[in-house]
């Protein structure tokens, strides 16, 4: 055989990625197919429902009823067709694809699991949502480190310690801005130590984010132990109140009104810093300087930016949204702390930010996935009789699938070239 | 990529010459000065979180100005207290220890001594699943990989010690025991390797995939003890297995209330192997290689695919024995939350031990002692066991940056050559 040109390598290359990915879709195709014709006969119906239970709406909109196995086929072929078409022809853009065939799949789950009964999908829907914000602001937060090299992996640290000290403050000061406030705090002291440890003292970026999860997990449960639960009157019910509580009006819109007013203050907030700092970092100069610091910092240091200040303030930075993030946890939902709350949400946020491959509206898409999982865990007991696989099987689901799309489509992520790397001046 | 040229130790930053000769008696007091300082400095700084949390100490100093030596007197003793709680907890009780020393001697009567050691044989007990899963956390670094599933592996290795410890009955211990023990480590291999095959094949990241398969242990885990594996019989509510056959057992020590057992030799035997393993022979070259410098290796004809799956797969065999250790020797069965995160700590105790297996020794025993210790000092003096987390968190930052150290103390800076923990994200 002929030596192969590099462009020839690389065209090679490219159709082999091309097939494995039309191969993934048509698995998918055939796996919704398989997996969904189970335990249901022809003509069986399911309703999905568009209204909340609190019946506030202005218009009753109509539940969407939809006979199964038709609709299970039908996102099956559709799946099918655009793996097949993909296999032989290409598309020429193919990040919508896992978009769509993701939404088939969980389309089938959801209409096959809800055959013969009612299920509420605005529910889940908004579930979702506010499942997704705390994974959201963690991942943004691990973007705005990264981006300028600093590695994260203290985002769950961060989240638990602002979460106890928001509840602490809002409850000791009777002010939940004042405790908001502290959380914001909390967050961007941690960061400062990170940034000191891993900057200053240069030390290993895993192991300094590793001392605050350690220490903040210690601190708090210390703390919870301690405080809280010697003075119960420090850890009552605080919450920002939900939008349509206050604008009863726009709580009446269909679809729109649970979906987006039921929630709390802080998911508008997490969804518009998603969208600043998608714009800052990719249309701004302190976007420029930021992603050079993460991607060349020998180069950005050469043309004049202050490498160390970028890494400090973008550190800090991202301490507070992980700040945020944690107050999401108490003030923003349950208003209470309980010991360990966070749950691991900051790593799967560092998931999250990895998946969305470092930037911001990836990471929106992933924390969302992550997000509807959760909501799944919780919406789902409602129809375990109907689902007739082990409820264990079913929880797995959301981590293999998000192994199987990783490994099937996304492939190798592309962390910013200098991450993880102290800065030594030349 | 930018990590091209780093090589597995790097100068410190600005080395100073050595000189060619240094006493040896010196060198050995400065390497042990920078971990005992750290301890010494850690539990300083810890004391500050007991006594800022003690409602009597904050009492004290609101009337500081009026009687300043009450304060100090109160806080002393909150710190004191605490402290040799924690001591006693985890290495027992000194006078005690002599008194029953002496009296095994003099009459030949063991019952003292088992209840006076027996606090350092607890931390020795705890030790172990330390030791295996450190180990396992410090090979994946070793070859570059951040294995973040350890807490899953050791689930795993621990269902499979189960299942094999109860279902094959009427074995000699000699079969049996060790057929448990590979069984579970098995387990925890193909657990690793997985996320080390999706690596190498697809370039999905470890870390994703790692953390995803927790998750689906722990469900699993959840799903065969409410199911399968779980015990029949009055117990038939609680989700936990059947109890193993004696054969399968590790064999204890010591009479009773001692629970020390071989899974801890096994644990330091397995320590000197991986050491054997990484500098010793060809393979574990390759992984050291892979993991400094990936393209180099590359070049030089490693497969690097190849030595991700084997480092993996290792990784996880190793975590998985810290399960199947802990139902072989401790727990005798397998239950829901038998691991209080062994897999999550054990990533600090890679890091602190740099990675190196005595250094992953040496941090477990003091893991396992502090963790032991912490215990006593709960039930004694009221301080929560948390307070762990908060000394572990300072040790490990003053070993991974003796920079801090050496600037508190003023101590001179040693021109020596300091260990990558960590290569980032790989790539």
């Amino acid at each position: 055989m002929a030596v192969m040109s590099p462009t020839m390598e690389l065209q090679a290359a490219a159709l082999a990625r091309q097939r494995r990915r039309g191969a993934f879709y048509i698995a998918a195709g055939a796996l919704i197919v398989f997996l969904f014709s189970r335990d249901t006969h022809w003509g069986e119906l399911a309703t999905l429902g568009m209204n909340t239970t609190r019946s506030v709406e202005l218009v009753k909109l109509p539940d969407i009823v939809v006979p199964v196995l038709p609709t299970v086929w039908f996102l099956g072929a559709s799946a099918i067709g655009l793996g097949v078409w993909e296999f032989w022809r290409g598309f020429r853009r193919t990040g919508w694809l896992l978009g769509v065939v993701s939404f088939a799949f969980l389309a089938a789950f959801l209409v096959w699991a809800a055959r013969g009964e009612s299920f509420s999908l605005i529910g889940i829907l908004s579930a979702s949502l506010q499942l997704a914000t705390p994974i959201l602001l963690g991942a943004l937060s691990g973007v705005l480190c990264e981006r300028s090299a600093v590695i994260n992996i203290a985002i769950e640290g961060m989240m638990l310690g602002a979460a106890f000290t928001s509840v602490l403050v809002a409850n000791v000061t009777g002010s939940i801005w004042l405790g908001l406030f502290a959380a914001l705090a909390v967050g961007a002291l941690l960061a400062a130590w990170h940034a000191v440890m891993s900057i200053q003292f240069k030390m290993d970026q895993i192991v300094s984010g590793t001392v605050i999860n350690i220490f903040a997990t210690g601190l708090t449960n210390f703390l919870n132990q301690r405080v809280m639960q010697v003075y119960t009157q420090f850890n009552n019910e605080m919450t920002f109140p939900v939008i349509s509580n206050v604008f009863p009006g726009l709580g009446k819109i269909p679809i729109l009104g649970p979906l987006l007013f039921d929630q709390s203050p802080l998911v508008w907030i997490a969804l518009i810093l998603l969208i600043v700092i998608q714009v800052a970092l990719f249309h701004t100069r302190w976007g420029l300087r930021t992603r050079a610091v993460g991607e060349h910092p020998l180069a950005a240091d050469t043309l004049g930016i202050n490498i160390i200040r970028v890494r400090y303030v973008n550190v800090i930075l991202g301490g507070i949204v992980a700040g945020l993030g944690g107050a999401y946890f108490t003030l923003g939902s349950v208003g209470r702390f309980d010991k360990l709350m966070t749950n691991g949400r900051g790593f799967i946020a560092l998931a999250a930010m990895i998946f969305g491959n470092w930037t911001p509206l990836g990471s929106f898409a992933s924390s969302l996935l992550f997000g509807f999982a959760d909501a799944l865990q919780v919406k789902l007991q409602i129809l375990i009789g109907q689902v007739n696989i082990p409820s264990e099987f079913l929880l797995m689901l959301p981590y293999i699938v998000t192994m199987v799309v990783l490994a099937g489509v996304v492939g190798r992520v592309m962390p910013p070239a200098a991450d993880g790397q102290p800065y030594e001046k030349q | 990529m930018a990590d091209l040229g780093q090589l597995e130790t790097r100068p410190t930053a600005r080395a100073k010459p050595q000189p060619v000769r240094v006493s040896l008696a010196r060198s050995a007091l400065n390497a042990l000065a920078v971990p005992v300082l750290a301890l010494f400095s850690a539990l300083v700084l810890s004391a500050f979180f007991i006594l800022g949390s003690d409602p009597v100490v904050l009492t004290a100093y609101s009337h500081f100005f009026s009687a300043p030596g009450a304060a100090l007197a109160i806080s002393w003793k909150a710190v004191t207290d605490a402290y040799t709680a924690l001591f006693i907890g985890s290495l027992g009780n000194p006078a005690q220890m002599a008194d029953a020393v002496r009296v095994w001697i003099t009459t030949g009567e063991s019952k003292a001594m088992l209840t006076a050691f027996w606090p350092i044989t607890e931390s020795l007990v705890t030790s172990t699943p330390y030791i295996f899963a450190g180990l396992a956390v410090a090979l994946g670094f070793k070859c570059g990989l951040f294995n973040i599933g350890a807490e899953g592996q050791i689930f795993i290795g621990a269902i499979v010690a189960a299942w094999v410890g109860y279902t094959f009955t009427g074995l000699p211990w000699i079969i049996h025991m060790p057929m448990t023990f590979l069984a579970g480590a098995l387990g925890g291999a193909v657990w690793g390797g997985v996320p080390g095959w999706l690596k190498a094949r697809t370039g999905a990241h470890e870390v994703i995939n790692t953390m995803m398969l927790n998750y689906v242990a722990f469900r699993l885990s959840d799903y065969l003890l409410n199911g399968p594996m779980k015990r029949g019989g009055a117990a038939g509510y609680i989700p936990i297995s059947r109890d193993i056959e004696p054969s399968a057992y590790f064999p204890k020590f010591f009479p009773d209330p001692i629970r020390l057992h071989m899974g801890f030799i096994v644990a330091l035997g397995v320590a000197v192997l991986v050491w054997w393993f990484l500098w010793k022979t060809t393979w574990g070259f390759e992984i050291r290689t892979v993991g400094a410098n990936p393209r180099a290796a590359r070049y030089a004809g490693i497969s690097v695919t190849r030595n991700f799956v084997l480092a993996m797969a290792l990784s996880g065999a190793l975590a998985a024995m810290a399960g199947a250790g802990e139902v072989m020797g401790v727990n005798h069965n397998l239950a829901s939350a038998f691991s209080p995160g062994y897999g999550f700590d054990s990533i600090a105790l890679a890091l602190m031990g740099g990675s190196h297996p005595a250094g992953v020794v040496l941090a477990a025993l003091l893991f396992g002692t502090l963790r032991n210790g912490a215990t006593k000092m709960q039930s004694l003096a009221g301080i929560p066991i948390d307070i762990i987390s908060i000394v572990q968190a300072f040790v490990i930052m003053f070993v991974a940056a003796p920079a801090i150290i050496r600037w508190i103390y003023r101590l001179k800076a040693e021109g020596g050559v300091e260990a990558i923990f960590t290569r980032g994200w790989g790539g």
